[in-house]
Parts: C-alpha cells; structure tokens; sequence
C-alpha cells in the first residue's frame, strides 16, 4: 500500500519535473515577451528529435546532446523572436492587439513547425534506447532514464530561478516583465531581452523535449498535447508567475500520476477539470496578481 | 436624500491601498466636485461606484440600496452613470450609434427601435453634436468626443451622473462650453459628481467638494471652505 | 470607378446578386457533374465554418480556436444517432449539442480576460478526442463508427441550406440591435457594459450561436466521409483554417470571410492530393504573412486602395 503511494508520488513528481520545466518557457515568453506561444510544444518535439536524430545517426549521448540541443533551439526562437515577433510588435496598433496577433501568428508557426517535421520524418512513433534499466528507490522500481529527467528538470528549473533572482541580467528580465517602458528608460535593452526571454522559453522547450525523448517514444504531432498542458500550468501557477509555472508543473504532475494509476486515458480530463476549478473560483491562479 | 453613499470604502492593488476607508454621501439635486493630486483615487472610487472594480472592504450604496457586488450593465440601468477619464467612444461607429446603443440597453424599461432613435437625437440636440450624427466617432476632435460620452451616459436616463475629467485636454472655450453643460445637465435633475483639475471650473460649479490624498478622504465642504483650507492648501503646495 | 461603388450601395443590389448566386448554387446538381457538387459541398462546408468563426471572433475580438471541436461534435452526433433517427433531425442536434457545449464554455470563460477563453477553447478538441477515445475502449469497447450513406445530393442540399440559414442568421445579427451591442463590445468592452450591455450574455449566446453552425455542418459530412473515429472527427485542421481563412479574407466585413474560404477550400481540395505535408505547410506560413502584412485581410486591402482612389478623405469635424 505504501509501495504504491510512493510509485504514483514519485511518478507524479517525474512527470511534474518535466511539466515545470515546460511551463517555465511557456511562462517566461507569454509573461515577459508576452507571446502566447501556442506552438512551444513543437519546440519541444524539435528537441527530442533532434536528440533522436544526433543518438541514431552519430551515435552521440543524449546528456552530451544537451550542450547542443539547447543552444539550437535557443538560436531559432531568438531568431524567431528578432523577425516576426518584433515586427508584429511594432505593426500592432495596442498590447492587446499584439497579444492577438503574436498568439495567431504562433498559430501559423505550429502548422509550419509541425509539418515540416512530418515532412521530414512522417508520423510514425520513433523512439530510442538510454538508460533503460531500472533502479531499486525505496522499494519501488524506477526507469533511471526518468530519474535522471527528474534530476536535470530540477536543476535546469532551479538554476534558471536562481538565474532570474541574481544575476544582472535576469533582473533586466524581471524589470522589463513588470514595466517594459520603465526599464526601457533605466538604460535596459528592452528588444534584446524580450527575444532573450523568448529564445530562454524555446530553450527550456527544447531541453525538456530531449529529456522526454529519453524516457518516451517520439512523433511528430506531439506537441500539441504538451502545449495544452503548459498552457494549464501556467493558469494553475498564475498568468506572468515563474515561480508559480514551477509548482503548477508539480502539481499537475502529481494530478496526472493519481488518475494515471485509475484510468491513464482520463489524465488529460482531470487537468481540464482542474482547470474549470481554476476559473471558476480562482482564475489568477496560486501566485498570479 | 442622499442619493449615493460609501461607507469604509477600500481598495487595494497588491500591497498599495488605492482607496483607503473613505466614507462619503452625494445628495440628490447637487453638483459634487472629487479634486486630489494625481494618483489620489478619484477615478477609482468612481470605478468602485460603477462596478468596474469591487470594493474590499466596503459598501456602497444607492438610492438606500447597496449596490457593491453588482455588474456595471445592472448599475447603469439602476440609473447611475459615468464618462471616462480615456475617452471610451465607439469609434467605428457614427455618432448617433453611439448614443443609441445607451437609449437601447442602458435604461430599466428599455424602449423601442423608434423611440430609441428619436431619444438618441434629442441627446445629440442637447450635446450639440447634431451635424456630426453620421460621422464615426473615432473622427471627432476630442471636444466633441467627450460630449458624445456625455450623450450617452445621458441616454441611459440617470439620476447620478460620474464625470471623469470632463475638461481635462480642452481649450478655454470648450472649456466654458463644457460648464455651461454641465449646469444644463443638473437642471434636468440629475446629480453630479465631477472628478477635476481644472480648479476654476470646480470653484464655480460645484455646490460641495470632496478632496482625496494618497486614497484617503482629506477634506470635504462648500467651494468657499476648500479654497481656504490649510490642509488642502498644503496637500497641493507640498506635492 | 466611383460609378461602381455607387451601384453597389443602391439597397437591392447585393440583395439581387445573391438571389442569383443561390439560384445557380440551388440547380448545381442539374447542370454540374457529381465532382462539382462534391466540391461545391465541400466549399460550402469550409465557408459554414469560417463565417461561424467570424461572427464572434470578428466584432468581439476574442480568438476562439474551438471550431475543430464543434465540427467533431456534430460529426460524431451523426456517427451516433445517423441510423436511427431521420436526417435532418440528427443535423439540428448535432448544432444543438454544439451549440449546449459552446454555451457551457462560454458561461465558464467569456466571463474573464480573452487569454483565458484562447486557451481553454485550444485545448477542447484534444480533450474531447481523448474522452470519446476513452468512452470507445473502456466502454463501448468499438473504435470507430460507421455512419449513415447518404446521397452526394441529398448532402449538398443539406449543406446549402445550412449555409443560407448562416447568412440569414449572420445577416440579421448586423443589422439588429444585438449586432450594435456585439460590435460596441468589441470596440470598447468596459464603456459598452457601463452602457447597460450585459456583456457576458452577450458573448456566450454570440459564441453559441456560431458554435451551431459548425456542429450542424459536421454534422452532415460525416454522412460523406462514411467512417469516424476521434482522431478523423476531432482534428485540429479545422480549427486553424477557419482562422486562416478568416484573416485573409477580412474579418471586417461579412463577405470576408465567404471570399477567404472559397479561395482555401478550393485550394486545399487540389493540393490534398497531391502535397499533403507541404500544403499544410505552405498554409501555415500564407497564416504568418497575412497577420505581418495584411491583418485587414483581402476586403480590407480591397476598401483602403478603393478610399485611395476616390480621393475621400477624413477631416477632423
């Protein structure tokens, strides 16, 4: 009975690692750079299968993978980010007006993202090997490639807080989320640092694909799943709260491994019912303002 | 009678109280002037009034009703409305929508297509922007879109009328126009509360003033009482 | 040029150009072979969605992305009731389960900031998906349905009517005072409650409304594609090209939307065939350029060139 309480807690926390880490982008983007990124799962499909295509093909690591993976898709978010988003921002007649369109605009890039990834690599499931073997933790039995997702979730999500807390350059980001003119004015380079935020949330996307292509087959639609997830997450934590998108992923997780261990199908229904809690009795969330 | 009251009235944002206890009373017939500094809360009393936001703690009431915990559609067609410090107009819509649109949703009965229209003109008589019916309200100079919000505040008949900086960005003339406006509105009957910096205007029509600082009620009495008010006097100085 | 625009403002002339168009789109199946009254039902299927999207998400400005799930409700309202109840009669419930749904959405998120109704209605297809999913293994223990055959015809017919019933509904909610109180929300939400709107209902019964529409139209395809099972019915395909269609066509005006949807539909139906992946594709980026370049869509760039060549211009008054 205990065993089983420990599985589906520890499970929860696994999963919940990994739902952080996604919601921690998805929250930097849509709370600083204010992008709705409704395509950031694909960036996480992007980094599994890269990481599948770097294992498969040349044979490379997939914990050495991340040096590469995530600059990668740093590189096109920011990119992204410094061309379309820019130019939305300034051709949008409001902020709410940008929220809109750079929402929609995400939209477009789902579809493109999606299928040029089916294009490349068709629908079906691909999956590799790493780290399989199971290990002896408090009774019950665990993938180690899980844990060792677990272990890297925390320590990017951690290091990423501690990131935002003291460095310069994270209070550039905290400045600019609360008052982007403000900061504009004390001498932050307010352009930069939105396509920093963004590239940082593709980042996170793309590191939390690897770490998910290391535990789970891959396929070219699954991002949209993860997506919706985020998207719950980030509500749950508070709209614009990191810290909150942090334990809203733990929690979720935790909510998923409960009903998982009834009906694994009806995951996805509990987080929606989850979610209508949320609007009904408290939309801002655990930490939102 | 009074017709509006507050009692310990509070809002904070965060940690900052935006409204802080503030007991007030309007009665029925005056013209009521709301001056303070910037920042002091006098738009967001009026959006506690109006429902825009909720009021925590507090209560307000209408009419001897309490009317805290209402949407703002059911405050305004208890016969309470208000204009907009950024004007609000419709603004891909001509004139006369615009005021229509306050004929048709914003009084208890409601009336008819027809009885709606010929009201909504009237108003626009009234205001003096008759020339402009057609025209969308996004092409008005300022001036006359504020006597749009006017008119349509107007058409939803109420007996308590908000106006939020009325004659904030107006030369002097509109500016004259705008007072003049404001007596023909109180000799319809209805009670105003006038939020204003512009001190001459205040002085001359208003019956009583209320001042707010930093969320709280500082000061309150007739024009005359204000004007040689030391507490006031430094309030404005000080800043 | 001037001439031409005068001629369409006289009052019964786009009321005439229509009765001609529904008379040609009436006789199809008499003159036109069975491939142009299957495209035709299909066109008309992409224009239904598309002009439901538009009527809530054009003057309200809040982006739903729910249609693939009101479509997929109506497709598998069909796939369950097709055989026993007669046909017409499923395609109403099909709208009306559509639009009981959007009625329940609506009530739980119109009543907050649009963020919130984006993302709730983002995920609705996927979480339908996986209940029916559910509801089938567990269940029912089938995996898919087979639905009713019915006519190519007999669909089209169907289909017509449901599109006339839209552009009458649509039609009528301009010119009333609900289409003055849903435009005034879109331009101004907070000054159009301080105005005695009630907002929220507004919204929700808008939103329901167009939720119908699209329940009705899948509906009655289901009956063409023969074979449902929740991946085919709940696709997000039909969610993202009302969007596309809708942009590029115009949200400002009615006909937008009906001109955006005949040039994609007709469109996707050829490329199907022969790109699959890259028409997607090359769909996704049309979406990213118009919202950069043309966010007033085709209609919108059509009445700014017309503005600029009859010389009309806007003094402040």
């Amino acid at each position: 009975m205990l065993v089983s309480i420990l599985n589906i807690v520890i499970s929860g926390l696994l999963m919940g690692g990994l739902y952080a880490l996604i919601a921690m982008g998805l929250s930097l983007q849509y709370g600083v750079a204010r992008v709705l990124n409704i395509a950031h799962g694909e960036f996480i499909m992007l980094g599994a299968f890269i990481t599948w295509v770097l294992y498969s093909v040349f044979g490379i690591n997939p914990l050495v993978s991340l040096a590469i993976v995530g600059p990668v898709i740093f590189i096109i978010g920011f990119i992204l980010y410094r061309t379309l988003f820019t130019r939305l921002r300034i051709s949008s007649a409001s902020s709410a007006a940008f929220e809109g369109n750079s929402m929609l605009a995400a939209f477009g890039l789902l579809f493109i993202i999606q299928n040029i990834a089916l294009a490349i690599w068709g629908g079906d499931m691909r999956g590799y090997s790493y780290l399989n073997f199971g290990v002896n933790f408090l009774g019950a039995v665990f993938a180690a490639n899980r844990l060792l997702a677990l272990a890297f979730a925390v320590v990017i999500g951690l290091a990423f807080y501690i990131f935002l807390a003291r460095t310069r350059l994270g209070k550039a980001i905290r400045a600019a989320a609360q008052d982007p003119a403000t900061a504009g004015l004390m001498g932050v380079n307010i352009n930069l640092v939105l396509a920093l935020c963004f590239g940082l949330g593709a980042l996170m996307a793309g590191l939390a694909g690897l770490l998910i292509s290391m535990c789970f087959p891959i396929y070219a639609t699954m991002g949209l799943e993860y997506t919706i997830i985020a998207l719950i997450v980030v509500v749950l934590g508070g709209l614009g709260s990191i810290p909150g998108s942090f334990i809203g992923g733990f929690i979720l997780g935790l909510v998923g491994s409960i009903v998982s261990s009834w009906q694994p199908a009806l995951a996805m229904a509990a987080y929606y019912v989850l979610f209508m809690l949320l609007l009904l009795v408290r939309p801002k969330g655990i930490m939102g303002k | 009678m009074r017709i509006l009251e507050g009692e310990g009235v509070t809002k904070y944002f965060g940690g900052l109280a935006a409204v802080s206890n503030v007991d007030f009373h309007i009665d029925q017939g005056e013209i009521v002037g709301l001056i303070g500094p910037n920042g002091a809360g006098k738009t967001t009393l009026f959006n506690l009034i109006s429902a825009a936001l909720v009021p925590k703690p507090g209560a307000i009431r209408f009419k001897g009703e309490k009317i805290t915990g209402l949407k703002p559609y059911q405050i305004c067609r208890l016969g309470v409305a208000r204009t907009f410090q950024e004007v609000k107009v419709f603004g891909n819509m001509p004139v006369l929508e615009n005021v229509l649109l306050g004929s048709l949703f914003g009084t208890s009965t409601g009336m008819s297509s027809a009885d709606a229209a010929r009201e909504a003109t009237g108003l626009l008589e009234f205001v003096g922007l008759s020339a402009v019916r057609a025209t969308p309200a996004k092409d008005l100079t300022l001036a006359n879109q504020k006597r749009l919000e006017v008119a349509r505040a107007l058409a939803t008949k109420p007996e308590l009328l908000l106006l939020d900086e009325l004659m904030a960005g107006l030369n002097p003339t509109e500016t004259a126009e705008a007072m003049e406006l404001v007596t023909r509105i109180r000799d319809k009957g209805i009670t105003i509360v006038m939020i204003e910096h512009v001190m001459k205007a205040i002085m001359s029509v208003c019956d009583r003033i209320i001042v707010l600082h930093h969320g709280e009620k500082i000061a309150e009495g007739t024009p005359q009482e204000i004007a040689t008010s030391r507490t006031v006097i430094e309030v404005y100085l000080g800043e | 040029m001037n001439t031409i625009r005068d001629i369409f403002k006289r009052p019964l002339v786009p009321g005439l150009i229509s009765l001609i168009l529904l008379i040609l789109l009436s006789t199809l199946p008499v003159y036109g072979s069975d491939y142009n009254v299957i495209l035709l039902t299909a066109i008309l299927m992409y224009v239904i969605i598309t002009v439901s999207w538009a009527i809530f998400s054009g003057p309200t400005g809040y982006i739903s992305l729910a249609p693939a799930a009101f479509f997929g409700v109506g497709i598998y309202t069909m796939a369950i009731l097709g055989e026993p109840l007669p046909l017409l009669v499923v395609v109403v419930i099909g709208g009306l389960v559509s639009f009981i749904l959007a009625l329940i959405v609506g009530a739980l998120t119109l009543r907050l900031r649009g963020v919130y109704f984006a993302i709730f209605t983002f995920g609705l297809v996927v979480l339908i998906k996986e209940l029916l999913l559910f509801w089938e293994i567990s269940i029912t223990g089938t995996r898919g349905r087979f639905v009713v055959l019915e006519s190519n015809t007999t669909i089209y017919y169907v289909m017509l009517g449901i599109f006339v019933a839209l552009m009458l509904t649509a039609y009528f909610i301009r010119r009333s005072k609900f289409g003055l109180a849903l435009q005034s929300i879109g331009e101004s939400e907070e000054a159009a409650a301080h105005t005695g709107i009630n907002v929220t209902l507004v919204k929700v019964i808008t939103f329901a409304i167009s939720a119908f529409f699209m329940g009705a139209a899948g509906a009655i395809i289901a009956t063409r594609w023969t074979y449902v099972d929740p991946y085919v019915a709940f696709n997000p395909l039909f969610s993202f090209l009302p969007v596309l269609m809708a942009i590029f066509g115009g949200v400002g005006q009615l006909y937008g939307p009906v001109i955006g949807a005949v040039i994609f539909a007709y469109l996707e139906e050829i490329l199907l065939t022969t790109f699959p992946y890259y028409y997607m594709l090359i769909f996704g980026i049309i979406l990213v350029v118009v919202i950069l370049y043309l966010p007033t869509g085709l209609v919108g760039l059509v009445q700014k060139l017309w503005k600029r060549s009859s010389g009309e211009q806007h003094a402040n008054t």
